[in-house]
């Protein structure tokens, strides 16, 4: 029998700290906040140095330095980026249903 | 181990400029970036391009690429001739990659491994394993209730000798409820081991749901496609409708159309807030194979005066 693990649903729910973002995407807390600062992760109230976010965020910072990484994208282009990646899927969903309808 | 064409990989020409390699790779690199890239094979060809570009990019590994000649073809049984790669320095040195560990066998016995993981400079920064990405298919179902899924990943490794082989890894892993399409669950530390006492990476799953025979999904919402009978839509009924939830009874208002939506609130994936379930009526028309059925739809004919093209002025 193989134990079941459990692991972090990344969703709205679930939050993680600065410093478990900043160890989980191998980063400096500084590029986190230059994140936060373009609009791409938005912290939960509470003061600085003590942020919370989402946990999806985790995702979304992962994208950005991938993107960073392999494409040599700057932060300004990373986070449009993302707005236009969240626009496709909720169009791709919507288009989904809508051909089947048709 | 099988010879790659680097050129063909890169979609140049054998003679293609440094320039034309560079925008040959920044084009592809786009296109199956996989956190960006709908393309099933994304991550592979990405791999695939990264490393064909370390090779062309770099004059002198192009040099010694070039110099195995011509006349292989992508796939043929490849082993580097002795001494290939004499007058070339790059053997364990200046090499620039970030990430080599998930280049070919085909990479490897040319330019070797020295600096990709296993090399001395990197076991003395106790550098952090590299995370794994996978997909995990669920049911719909499995959203509804939580379930515990198993699932086999395919692992590259480097054996003791520094050869890349493949190795399986099943693991039984908890599917939370509530979870959506596109979801990631993260397992910390169950990515690839950290070199020189580093940690481990994390691994993360991809949640994508298995195509549904009668739910759609967006978000947490569902679609649900329901046939009704003409009298039933025009009339009004009482119809049951399956929802993951189990059966439950709807009221169909009188002179309802086809494609008209009605929601069941909170019927749909659970959350805060739960989703929807939509509901869309389907007018399916009755076979008129009998004299019977004919004569009903005649007489439907004479009696109701109904034009359903009134509005085309036709």
């Amino acid at each position: 029998m193989l134990p079941v693990m459990t692991g972090m649903l990344l969703d709205e729910e679930n939050t993680v700290t600065l410093a478990e973002l900043c160890h989980a995407c191998a980063v400096h807390a500084e590029w986190i906040l230059e994140l936060v600062d373009e609009g791409v992760l938005e912290p939960m109230s509470g003061p600085a140095g003590r942020y919370r976010f989402p946990a999806v965020s985790l995702q979304r910072a992962l994208t950005v330095r991938h993107l960073q990484r392999d494409l040599g994208i700057n932060l300004a282009g990373a986070a449009l980026v993302m707005d236009l990646m969240d626009e496709i899927r909720v169009l791709r969903a919507r288009l989904r249903i809508v051909e089947h309808e048709r | 181990m099988e010879f790659k064409d680097y050129y063909e990989i890169m979609g140049v020409a054998r003679d293609a400029s440094q320039e034309e390699i560079k925008r040959a790779y920044r084009r592809l690199a786009r296109k199956y970036h996989p956190d960006v890239s709908k393309e099933a094979d994304a991550e592979t060809r990405f791999k695939e391009v990264g490393e064909a570009y370390e090779v062309l990019k770099d004059p002198e590994k192009r040099a010694a690429y070039d110099r195995l000649g011509a006349n292989w073809k992508a796939g043929q049984e490849f082993h580097p001739p002795p001494g290939w790669d004499a007058g070339f320095e790059f053997r364990g040195g200046g090499f620039t990659a970030g990430d080599t560990s998930a280049f070919s066998d085909f990479f490897d016995a040319l330019f070797g491994r020295g600096f990709a993981g296993a090399g001395e400079r990197h076991a003395a920064y106790h550098a952090r394993g590299e995370d794994h990405h996978a997909r995990i298919l669920i049911d719909l179902e499995d959203a509804f209730h939580g379930a515990n899924r198993t699932i086999t990943l395919q692992l590259p490794e480097l054996d003791a000798r520094g050869h890349l082989r493949t190795r399986q890894r099943t693991l039984k892993v908890h599917i939370p409820r509530g979870v959506r399409q596109g979801q990631r669950i993260r397992l910390a530390g169950q990515g690839a081991p950290g070199t020189g006492g580093g940690p481990a990476g994390d691994l993360y799953l991809e949640v994508e749901f298995k195509p549904h025979p009668f739910y759609r999904v967006e978000e947490r919402d569902l679609y649900l496609d329901l046939p009704l009978a003409p009298w039933e839509a025009a009339l009004g009924a009482k119809v049951k409708v399956p929802t993951p939830g189990g059966v439950v009874d709807l009221s169909i208002p009188p002179n309802s159309g086809s494609g008209r939506r009605l929601r069941l609130k909170g019927r749909g994936i659970p959350g805060r807030p739960a989703g929807d379930l939509y509901v869309v009526l389907r007018i399916a028309l009755p076979p008129a194979d009998s004299p019977r059925a004919r004569e009903l739809y005649r007489r439907m004919e004479r009696e109701m005066n109904f034009n359903p093209r009134a509005k085309l002025g036709v």
